[in-house]
């Protein structure tokens, strides 16, 4: 539909469709930008993790790759000091909120969060910043999942699917700054609510923060 | 439209001599006007009006009382001016029922104006001096504020009277895109807190195709220590409004909102009264004016979430959703409310318009400094003599607008910092007073605009604590949307709270630099942007503070509770005062054998009221940084002697 345009990321020459945003557009063509709450299908990014930061040639700061349209000429940078700080603080902050101990996690070897630490050389665990995680129990009432806050990351593409592509509304953000999470209508158990337990949500979450039964079954013997 | 241009001025006049009429009238008899905003009414303004209202009842005058808002005196509220024929306009502060019962019975009956009570009189005369005639009115420059306090809020033709709505007339004579160029001309800026320029904004918003257009008036005051949006809503609503008409009519808007907070009652109350006034004169809602301009506007109550302040929360607050930022661009010029161009402006920002159109661009850029036209509305707050509102030349210096406008601080202690533009703003030392304030200079000293708020510290405050405490607000109201914000103010916050508590460690003030500049450069939105400037600037202007809570464990102001102890000064405590004794809520203080007291460490709460009750005379009572330690000294023996009574 759109003409293709060619941009420089990190000096090699792409081409990608105009107006594509940078984040996928890089991500097509091989180039990794970490990033958790993008969702390519989304009518707006939600820009929420900040994660995706690059640098672009005459935007004066690093901006986040999941709301930048590209445009012929564009010259970006995925790895510059600047980047790399943001990241490496952004990755950092989410740990200090999250559920460590990754042999015992559902999710091991298949996280978002082992995936930017190996693409970024950053470490799995907590070295200056302070840990916040409040443990708070997990909701295991659903037939085929568990819902584990305490390894969410409130990227919220669990949120997306369960609106925009199973349409069941069952799940969203609820309360503000560090008591936001991810419950259901009322906070009630999964079970007790009106999730139909079609268990889209699990497929999509980044990291363990909803597994399936089977595979944290797996894990926990372990 | 220009067709109708005379016949809008006629239909505006008429409505102007009538007005006139009835407010000429009212000064006709004498008249008092008792200031009934929050401000007032928190200092008991409403008994003195209703004092006012018994007392002339009960001597059967011929004498009218009205409600009017803040002159911006806060420190001397209620306030009170008495209009009474013969007289100069006199203006009474703070006033009680028994001074109102003096004022009718001297003033109104007798004919003796009571100077012992009066503050300023409003126009030059033989007898009082005027307000600009203290130091303050020379730096004062009221252009918003002129009419707060003088006009009855709930009344439009108080305002009419005062050219009110006579812009709104001029506007609807000319070309939308002139009334543009006009603003943009006037290099207004934004008085919400970032000053982009005015013009441009609302430009942008013309030139984007999409209909319909929305304008929104921001008055989500939120900041710990302002309240002039606040004060303006309830002074002068129709100010607002008349900007707010004419930034519709300018970018071709048909629907307009006022997003106030809920927490603002009196605000949404004289707001409302307006919108329905408007309506009646037909200056807002189908064809105003008799043009072919049609405009409402309604009033959204917010529930008061900090964040909603933010022009993409904002918007998606009257969506119906949570008031949660969304990334910007598009920005809301473009695609604002339901997808369509929406103007978001400061009230403060629109009360200039009506101004700046009558007045035209080139006075507003008379006033001000070159590239911060016009005045700036500062709430002036803390340890000020004169708490209120100043309305001052952009440009000012600090120090004139502490120790002239706001009468220096109180109780003659020393200036320490001030913290200027909310929490979102910074902490400038001493070493910054001179500095004019002006949005880029204040940027550059590390603190901002911001809307306006100012909190004067002096040497009694911590600035770790401070920045805690500014920190502990914008956590708590962050949104938790973005990881910046929602978990690094968190890890700042549990930072500061260990420094204050004396578990501070070496690297914590670089680890605080670091991540206030990521959370910075990083978070989504104005918030988290803006988050870490009192941080940043307590740390750049007060380093010795926080290496002193680190490394001593010490706190050289002797606010953090954990790194001080009280004492009793042995020579200076008398044998005869019990004082302390009584005023202390957990019996931690006991006479010695000596009969002079002392305190047990371990029971002592350090609530400070000992320290308030000891008599001047003797100021035993005293502060230590770093804590006295148990088995050190002489006070701590007898302290275990007394736990083994």
């Amino acid at each position: 539909m759109s003409k293709p345009v060619v941009i420089t990321v990190d000096g090699k020459e792409i081409t990608v469709p105009e107006g594509e945003i940078l984040l996928w557009a890089a991500l097509d063509q091989g180039i990794y930008i970490p990033h958790l709450c993008g969702i390519r299908e989304a009518e707006r990014p939600a820009a929420s993790c900040r994660l995706c930061f690059v640098e672009i040639e005459g935007i004066p700061n690093p901006v986040t790759a999941c709301t930048q349209p590209v445009q012929e000429g564009m010259v970006v940078r995925t790895r510059t000091p600047r980047v790399d700080r943001l990241v490496r603080t952004a990755f950092e902050l989410l740990l200090s909120n999250h559920c460590l101990g990754c042999a015992k996690c559902p999710k091991n070897r298949n996280c978002e969060l082992q995936k930017i630490a190996k693409e970024r050389g950053l470490k799995l665990k907590l070295t200056r910043l302070r840990p916040l995680l409040k443990e708070v129990p997990r909701d295991e009432s659903p037939d085929a999942f568990i819902y584990d806050p305490n390894r969410c990351v409130l990227c919220g593409r669990c949120v997306w699917v369960d609106h925009h592509q199973v349409k069941v509304g069952a799940i969203g953000f609820i309360r503000r700054g560090m008591e936001r999470k991810v419950a259901t209508f009322g906070d009630l158990k999964f079970a007790e609510s009106r999730c139909t337990q079609c268990g889209e949500c699990v497929k999509v979450c980044p990291v363990g923060a909803l597994s399936f039964k089977k595979k944290e079954q797996e894990y926990a013997s372990k | 439209m220009k067709t109708a241009g005379p016949a809008i001025v006629e239909t505006y006049q008429q409505l102007k001599r009538e007005a006139r009429k009835k407010f000429e009238a009212l000064k006709e008899k004498p008249l008092v006007l008792v200031g009934t905003a929050t401000c007032g009414r928190a200092a008991g303004a409403l008994n003195v009006l209703a004092a006012f209202r018994e007392e002339i009842s009960r001597n059967q005058l011929d004498a009218g009382v009205r409600e009017v808002g803040c002159m911006g005196h806060c420190y001397a509220e209620p306030m009170v001016i008495i209009y009474k024929p013969g007289f100069p306009p006199l203006c009474y502060g703070p006033v009680d029922e028994g001074t109102a019962g003096r004022l009718v019975v001297d003033f109104l009956i007798n004919d003796d104006p009571c100077f012992e009570f009066a503050i300023a009189a409003l126009e030059p005369n033989d007898f009082f001096p005027t307000f600009s005639d203290y130091p303050r009115g020379i730096y004062e420059n009221k252009i918003i504020l002129a009419n707060c306090g003088l006009i009855d809020p709930e009344d439009i033709d108080h305002y009419l009277a005062h050219e009110g709505y006579e812009a709104l007339a001029k506007v609807l004579t000319m070309d939308p895109a002139a009334v543009v160029a006009e603003i943009k001309s006037s290099k207004l800026r934004g008085r919400g807190g970032a000053g982009f320029p005015t013009g441009i904004k609302w430009e942008t918003c013309r030139n984007t195709s999409g209909t319909p257009k929305y304008v929104i008036c921001n008055a989500d005051e939120g900041d710990p220590g302002a309240f002039m949006d606040r004060a303006l809503l309830e002074s002068n609503p129709h100010q607002v409004l008349e900007g707010l008409i004419i930034a519709a009519y300018a970018v071709g808007a048909s629907q307009g909102y006022i997003y106030v907070r809920a927490e603002y009652p009196l605000a949404v109350t004289r707001v409302k009264t307006a919108l329905e006034q408007a309506r009646e004169r037909g200056l807002l809602g189908e064809s105003i004016l008799g043009s072919d301009f049609s405009f409402d506007i309604k009033i959204f109550q917010g529930s008061g979430a900090f964040v909603c302040g933010e022009e993409t929360a904002l918007i998606a607050s009257i969506e119906g959703s949570p008031g949660i930022p969304n990334h910007r661009p598009p920005f809301p010029a473009t695609s604002g409310l339901r997808g369509k161009p929406t103007v978001i402006n400061n009230v403060k920002t629109l009360s200039y318009v009506p101004h700046i159109i009558r007045k035209g661009a080139e006075w507003f850029r008379s006033i001000g400094t070159e590239n911060s036209p016009g005045t700036a509305v500062f709430a002036l707050a803390g340890k000020v003599n004169n708490t209120g509102l100043a309305e001052v030349p952009m440009g000012t210096t600090l120090r004139q607008l502490l120790y002239d406008v706001g009468n220096g601080i109180k109780n003659d202690k020393r200036f320490k910092a001030v913290q200027i533009g909310g929490p979102s703003g910074g902490c400038l030392p001493e070493s910054a007073l001179d500095i004019p304030i002006d949005f880029d200079s204040l940027q550059q000293a590390g603190a901002m605009m911001g809307s306006g708020g100012l909190v004067v510290l002096d040497e009694d405050d911590c600035m770790v604590e401070i920045a805690r405490f500014f920190l502990d607000f914008t956590q708590k109201e962050s949104c938790g949307k973005c990881t910046f914000c929602r978990l690094g103010t968190k890890q700042m916050l549990d930072i500061l709270t260990e420094i204050t508590r004396g578990r501070g460690r070496p690297e914590d003030i670089d680890l605080l630099w670091e991540l206030a500049e990521d959370i910075k450069a990083g978070s989504l939105c104005g918030l988290g942007k803006t988050a870490p400037n009192p941080v940043l600037t307590t740390i750049r202007y007060f380093r010795d503070e926080y290496e002193a809570h680190i490394q001593e464990g010490r706190c050289p102001a002797l606010m953090c509770k954990e790194l001080i102890t009280y004492y009793i000064v042995p020579e200076k405590c008398s044998k005869l005062c019990n004082v302390c004794i009584g005023s202390c809520p957990v019996e931690a203080i006991y006479t010695r054998p000596d009969m002079l007291k002392a305190i047990y460490l371990d029971k002592c709460v350090k609530c400070n009221s000992c320290m308030v009750a000891c008599p001047p005379q003797y100021q035993a009572v005293i502060k230590i940084s770093p804590p006295i330690v148990e088995d050190k000294g002489d006070q701590a023996h007898e302290q275990t002697s007394g736990n083994n009574r």
